[in-house]
């Protein structure tokens, strides 16, 4: 007998905590720090104060063998200084999955409203312990709680709420709670997090104690933030059939025009009226069914625009009705007025009530479907702008490399905007030579989305697949040198492949980006070991000379019976300057 | 290269290569002190500049020729090495001292200037060779394989703690040594009126016992195998010194021809040096022809000595009657024979009939 039942967001997730990144103990403590220090990062981005970051974790019930912190029960606090949460979604934001602020259109760490909300949920399933959160948004108060979800019911559990008061007018959120975890095989990937973290954030401050008492700084470089984004309307080539519907049932706008204009990005007058009239969307009056006012009308709004019409008056332009043979008014124009461009007679027949549009809320479904594909299909829209994007940019992705790489030579691009389905994105890419960056069999590869460092599933990565597939040869590049590239890629919506936010799919645009920008500063590394190849060789000339002539002048000196040696100061001078002219 | 006397005695010969090393040196200390980087030039020793010279019988060089210079950077490594190895021979000269090629090799570390191996440090040794005009026993540096000689030679020593003693050199039954000491003596007296060179040691060794140097009046000179360069010059120097005529005895078969042949007119490999050859030398036996007309055990010949008689057949030092008719007849019989080979007749056999028989034939 089959039987049915239904379950809630959070108990999906409950049941399926690995597709967010908790498999196992030492993989759950990761993933725990590093959705809170997104959050918190998230947080001050917001308020545009340079992010404090506190990170705590402490043992509580660990087993401890010859002197490592193995599988047992931990407790994570983190803290910073962001824009605080406001004190009726506290409970939400904590305890109910699939909730969160960031659904907008804007680049941020967070997207999916569920991160946060895992690491507490898997906390509790492993310890049975309330999670505490104390907030403020500068105001007054300091808002804390004691919560716990009701995983079944997807709902937030609030076991205690206390206000305090703000002296000190402090701003931010602390969470604190406990969880099982595996800090011994956690560890490397924690503090490679961190230092990843504290690269692509060089404007971030970053303290983090360790179980066993030990304190990491990652000091930041700057107080420079990269500007930050501002929230954007889907673009039309990104929307799908719901998101229409959706927008249909919230619209005050009456007509179509309107609708295009105010809820999508970048759509104007000129762009809305030429695409409904492509997608078949405007309906016109018969020619015939003019009156004689609306003639008149006509042409005193033809005469308005007199740079396009000239010499036109009531009578000619009724004669010209009276003969048509179109009943289609937009089509009567185009054939009278051959020289006009169509949107010109667009703008003037609507200006005129000559066309109109359906009134949005009215479209019936066949229709939406009409016109989210003909949207996809129509090539006068503007591109996105960037706008909703917030790169690190050239000079703070220096920053943040010299910081924790301290390479010999780095060398940094920002491409241009650019799309993929209707998402705005942008590709930031360095390659930096020696210094601390070690040498392995293999160039290394750091890769960022949306400023969150990607740690896991590396070969699956598109980055990484279009750095393996390139010819390094030819930018003299050979796997024994010490060599890091880093991609970072902003998009509202990135394309992950899963929700645990560990590699990017691939997408051609994307992969063509990524390329174009890894290639940029290849050649830049190019020119750099050209250099340094030559001036190697140079030295280990002199350094040749500076050995030999001596010799043969001594054993010369021996031979030819003399006393002195002959003088070889000129001869390794005129060596060294080969060196200095080519230099 | 100048063609120096030829009859210089030993101390000449000594006191020829210091100067030329001298010069040498003077010329490269001459060139840095007005500030150029020294260079030298010498003959080419490439396969394409080595010729045969009918005249003097030997391989020599043609007039292409190298430089090396200090300035160019893959030149200064082996130039140094040169220049050193030149003082190297200068002060083993002054000093009296020999040495090997072996010593050579490690000689250098003391003056932090490795050489990565033997064969280079080797043709470094041929360098100063080309450069200089003279054979590395001049420069006494000589090889570890020993050959031996025994007859009525009275020699006298130069060397350091010997000078002026002499020997004779059937002192000993089993034949002196020719080493550095013997090399650098000269000739003081002799009464014997020729000299047979044998290619194996049994055989030497039979010789001395059937006292083939009295019967003969002959010098024996063991070879031992193919004769060390300083052997083919001893050997040139009994030629030419005391005007002894030479006769070699090798195995019957193109290896033994070869032996002979290059005592008689050198290798290209020592086309820079002369003074190596003895070109009125004569090959006496085991010919092709004697395996036949003596009736000698033989062995089929295999490939590699098939295919090695083609190669002889078209090397130009081959060019003489006797030498043509020997590998036409080799490559028909299709047979080899070793020294030891007449033992069937008798012990004494070679000597009693084969040798006065060949003696006359070749002479
Ligand atoms: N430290 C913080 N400061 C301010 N707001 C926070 C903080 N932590 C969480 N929030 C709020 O809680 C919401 C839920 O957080 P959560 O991590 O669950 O999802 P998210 O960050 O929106 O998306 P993602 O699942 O991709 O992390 C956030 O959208 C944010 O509004
Ligand atoms: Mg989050």
């Amino acid at each position: 007998m089959v039987t049915f039942e239904e379950i809630s967001p959070a108990d999906f997730f409950y049941r399926n905590r690995d597709i967010a990144g908790f498999t196992n103990p030492a993989r759950a403590i990761f993933s725990s720090i590093r959705e809170l220090v997104e959050n918190a990062l998230d947080a001050s981005d917001l308020s545009n104060i340079p992010p404090e970051i506190y990170i705590r974790l402490s043992q509580e019930d660990a087993e401890e063998t010859q002197g490592e912190l193995g599988v047992g029960v931990y407790r994570l606090r983190v803290m910073d200084n962001g824009s605080g949460i406001p004190a009726r979604h506290i409970p939400s934001a904590f305890g109910q999955v699939l909730f969160g602020s960031k659904y907008k259109l804007k680049q941020a760490r967070g997207t999916f409203g569920l991160g946060g909300t895992m690491a507490v949920l898997y906390g509790q399933i492993t310890t049975h312990k309330p999670v505490e959160v104390k907030s403020s948004t500068g105001t007054s108060k300091i808002y804390e709680y004691k919560l716990m979800i009701d995983i079944q019911r997807n709902r937030p559990l609030i076991l205690d709420r206390k206000i305090r008061r703000n002296k000190e007018q402090w701003r931010g959120t602390i969470v604190e709670f406990s969880l099982e975890g595996d800090y011994f095989r956690a560890v490397s990937k924690i503090l490679e997090y961190l230092k990843q973290t504290a690269l692509v954030t060089p404007y971030a401050d970053i303290k983090f104690v360790d179980p066993k008492g030990r304190l990491y700084l990652f000091t930041r470089a700057t107080k420079k933030m990269p500007p930050p984004p501002k929230e954007t309307l889907p673009h039309p080539y990104g929307v799908d059939v719901e998101t229409i519907q959706r927008l249909i049932r919230v619209t005050e706008c009456q007509n179509m025009v309107g609708f295009m204009q105010k809820h999508f990005h970048r759509v104007g007058g000129g762009i809305s009226l030429s695409f409904l009239e492509f997608a078949g969307f405007i309906k016109s009056e018969d020619p015939k069914r003019l009156k004689h006012e609306d003639v008149v009308r006509l042409v005193h709004m033809m005469k308005k625009s007199k740079k396009f019409f000239d010499d036109v008056n009531v009578e000619k332009v009724g004669r010209l009705i009276k003969t048509a043979h179109s009943r289609n008014m937009l089509e009567f124009m185009e054939t009278h007025f051959p020289k006009v461009d169509k949107n010109v007679i667009l703008r003037l027949l609507l200006a005129a009530g000559f066309i109109k549009t359906k009134d949005p809320r009215k479209l019936r479904s066949d229709e939406v479907v009409r016109l989210v594909r003909m949207m996809k299909r129509f090539n006068g829209f503007l591109p996105p702008d960037a706008s909703c994007l917030s790169p690190l940019g050239e000079e703070l992705l220096e920053t943040g490399i010299l910081k924790e790489l301290r390479p010999e030579f780095i060398a940094v691009s920002q491409r241009k905007p650019s799309t993929y389905s209707g998402h705005p994105f942008i590709v930031e890419t360095a390659i930096a030579y020696g210094g601390n960056i070690p040498k392995k069999d293999d160039i290394l590869i750091y890769r960022f989305a949306n400023r969150i460092p990607l740690l896991y599933d590396e070969a699956s990565d598109v980055s990484v697949r279009v750095i393996k597939s390139m010819n390094w040869r030819r930018y003299k590049v050979t796997p024994d040198m010490p060599i890091a590239i880093l991609v970072h890629v902003c998009s509202t919506k990135v394309p992950y492949k899963t929700v645990g936010k560990e590699f990017i799919a691939d997408r051609p645009e994307v992969n063509g980006e990524i390329l174009n920008g890894i290639r940029e500063v290849a050649r830049e590394l190019q020119k750099f070991l050209t250099k340094r190849e030559y001036v190697e060789k140079e030295r280990r000339r002199l350094t040749v000379f500076s050995k030999y002539l001596p010799k043969i002048a001594r054993f010369s000196t021996n031979l030819a019976g003399k006393k002195e040696e002959p003088n070889i100061e000129l001869l390794l001078r005129s060596v060294k300057k080969i060196e200095e002219q080519g230099d | 290269m100048k063609n120096r006397e030829i009859e210089i005695s030993v101390k000449e010969r000594r006191k020829e290569v210091l100067r030329n090393l001298r010069r040498f040196g003077g010329r490269l200390y001459n060139q840095m002190e007005k500030g150029i980087f020294p260079r030298i030039r010498m003959p080419s020793r490439s396969t394409e500049n080595i010729f045969y010279s009918p005249e003097l019988r030997q391989y020599i060089l043609g007039d292409k020729t190298v430089r090396r210079s200090a300035r160019n950077i893959r030149h200064i490594r082996p130039f140094t090495q040169l220049v050193w190895a030149g003082y190297f021979a200068s002060e083993l000269t002054k000093n009296r001292k020999t040495s090997t090629l072996r010593d050579v090799y490690y000689s250098a570390q003391a003056y932090d200037m490795s050489f990565k191996d033997q064969a280079e440090s080797n043709s470094i040794v041929t360098d100063l060779e080309t450069v200089m005009g003279f054979s590395r026993e001049d420069f006494k540096v000589f090889p570890e394989e020993r050959s031996a000689i025994f007859g009525d030679l009275t020699i006298e020593y130069t060397v350091p703690g010997y000078e002026g003693k002499q020997l004779n050199l059937m002192s000993h039954p089993d034949g002196v040594m020719i080493g550095p000491a013997l090399t650098s003596s000269e000739f003081a007296q002799t009464r014997a009126d020729k000299v047979i060179a044998i290619e194996k040691g049994g055989l030497f060794t039979r010789f001395i016992e059937e006292r083939v140097h009295k019967k003969f009046n002959a010098l024996l000179v063991l070879t031992a195998g193919q004769a060390p360069r300083a052997t083919r010059h001893f050997i040139h120097r009994l030629n030419k010194e005391l005007d002894l005529p030479v006769f070699i005895f090798t195995d019957g078969d193109p290896w033994g021809m070869h032996i002979a042949m290059v005592i008689i007119s050198g290798s290209a490999n020592a086309a820079h040096l002369r003074e190596l050859t003895t070109p009125d030398a004569k090959w006496s036996g085991v010919w092709a022809t004697d395996i036949v007309d003596y009736k000698l055990p033989s062995d089929p010949l295999t490939e590699v000595d098939i295919k090695r008689l083609h190669e002889l057949e078209k090397d130009p030092r081959y060019e003489g009657e006797l030498w043509r008719r020997e590998t036409q007849k080799f490559l028909s019989i299709k047979k080899k024979a070793e020294q030891e080979a007449f033992s069937r007749y008798g012990l004494t056999y070679i000597v009693d009939e084969y040798l006065p028989a060949k003696l006359e034939e070749t002479d």
